[in-house]
């Protein structure tokens, strides 16, 4: 249990998608331009890898690790494919039943949701708990068992929604400041993302 | 039509400086921060970029008349995904230590917005010809931005390029020191930024309003 918490807080603050990765940064600089939106995009992404993260780790070790489906065979190297069709597909699956259940939410969503599919956070946590499956159970890094892909796939998803839920507020301020005309919109966002990435790096220090 | 058309030409340079990819599209950002603390995965990861790019768009473009509409966003994953495929068990083969330290960022060129952008935008629309152009413009474009990202970041961090020091001891030992912030991400993402203001600035119609 210690170590779900571990997990999940880690992923949050210190190894966050878009500070420590830069994972998803297309969507996180195209959509975070006011809160209401940001928020919705955090939450539709939690919502897929909370869904894809678990799926995939089955396939890792049920079907694509080694010695799982046949003795001696590693299918491993098929990884990339598997995943991203799964997720594409529980994409699909998603949007249709949103658009049936919740009309309002999927409307509000509009084009983000099929976006999703191609959103490097959702892939890039995929491929992060391949890595760390292998590894030693002491590590805090570590994802030894299905609850652990949870933990994993909810803190990554909340961090990558805390980060862009900030960086919206940050420029429905600075829409106000006196920007020098070069720098205005997308080259002021990168200096900002940097500098709150950098604040952000205090949390490295952190021993859970 | 020539194959080297003035039209052609344009398709080709475009990306590389008034169009970038990177700078203008802000598309691809994902792996373009991450890979670039030293430049010799930056150049690989740029290399493999404008290969799969480049394949992938004549792979779609040539499919293009036979993709049903409706479908063809998983058809140009299953494309990609494979092309990625071969790209990462070459690397292994022929380059492991770069493969290592580029680790999952060489999976990520699946989801590279690069990669979606340049299939929807002219792949499904344009010859085999064109898009194998568009293509390599676009992937040299990403990589030109990656080569000299890397190139501060290595030569300001550690004093090296390539990993051979090229700023000489003399100056150590007269105190300088390397920036050891450089080399840690969020200075990826102030340098690119400063890249954009420099465009800009020189660009007056790139400017936003």
């Amino acid at each position: 249990m210690e170590h779900f918490f571990s997990l999940f807080v880690r992923s949050i603050f210190v190894d966050n998608m878009i500070f420590a990765f830069f994972l998803g940064m297309c969507s996180y600089l195209a959509v975070s331009k006011n809160v209401k939106t940001a928020l919705g995009l955090g939450v539709a992404v939690t919502f897929v890898e909370l869904i894809t993260l678990p799926v995939n780790y089955l396939l890792q070790t049920k079907v694509l690790g080694p010695d799982c489906l046949v003795p001696g065979v590693d299918l491993s190297f098929l990884s990339f494919i598997l995943f991203i069709a799964v997720i594409a597909g529980i994409v699909q699956l998603v949007e249709m039943v949103v658009e049936k259940f919740s009309p309002s939410l999927y409307n509000s969503l509009g084009i983000f949701l099929p976006l999703i599919a191609v959103n490097c956070a959702i892939m890039g946590a995929s491929l992060f708990m391949q890595q760390r499956i292998g590894l030693d159970p002491t590590n805090t890094q570590a994802i030894t068992n299905f609850g652990d892909s949870i933990a994993y796939a909810l803190g990554s998803g909340l961090g990558w929604g805390l980060a862009i839920v900030c960086l919206a507020a940050i420029r429905e301020k600075m829409a106000y400041s006196d920007v020098p005309k070069p720098l205005k919109g997308l080259g002021i966002t990168f200096i900002t993302v940097g500098l709150m990435a950098m604040a952000f790096m205090c949390f490295s220090g952190l021993t859970i | 039509m020539s194959l080297f058309s003035k039209q052609n030409k344009e398709v080709f340079t475009a990306p590389l400086g008034k169009n970038n990819p990177v700078t203008v599209q802000v598309l691809g950002i994902c792996s373009a921060l991450a890979v670039t603390a030293q430049l010799k995965p930056a150049i690989v990861m740029g290399l493999s970029v404008t290969i799969i790019v480049a394949l992938s768009n004549l792979v779609i473009s040539l499919l293009r008349k036979t993709i049903p509409n409706r479908v063809r966003i998983i058809i140009q994953l299953v494309v990609v995904a494979a092309l990625v495929t071969i790209v990462s068990e070459v690397l292994k083969a022929f380059a492991y230590d770069v493969s290592v330290q580029l680790s999952v960022y060489i999976g990520l060129i699946i989801t590279n917005c690069i990669l979606m952008g340049r299939l929807e935008a002219f792949a499904m629309s344009n010859g085999p010809w064109e898009s194998l152009l568009d293509g390599l413009g676009n992937g040299l474009g990403y990589a030109k931005i990656l080569v000299i990202v890397a190139f501060i970041r290595e030569l300001l961090g550690s004093g090296c390029l390539f990993g051979y020091q090229v700023i000489p001891q003399w100056c150590y030992n007269h105190g300088y020191l390397n920036n050891g912030l450089m080399l840690m991400p969020p200075m990826a993402l102030i340098i690119v930024g400063c890249i954009i203001w420099w465009q800009r600035a020189h660009n007056k119609d790139l400017q936003e309003q």
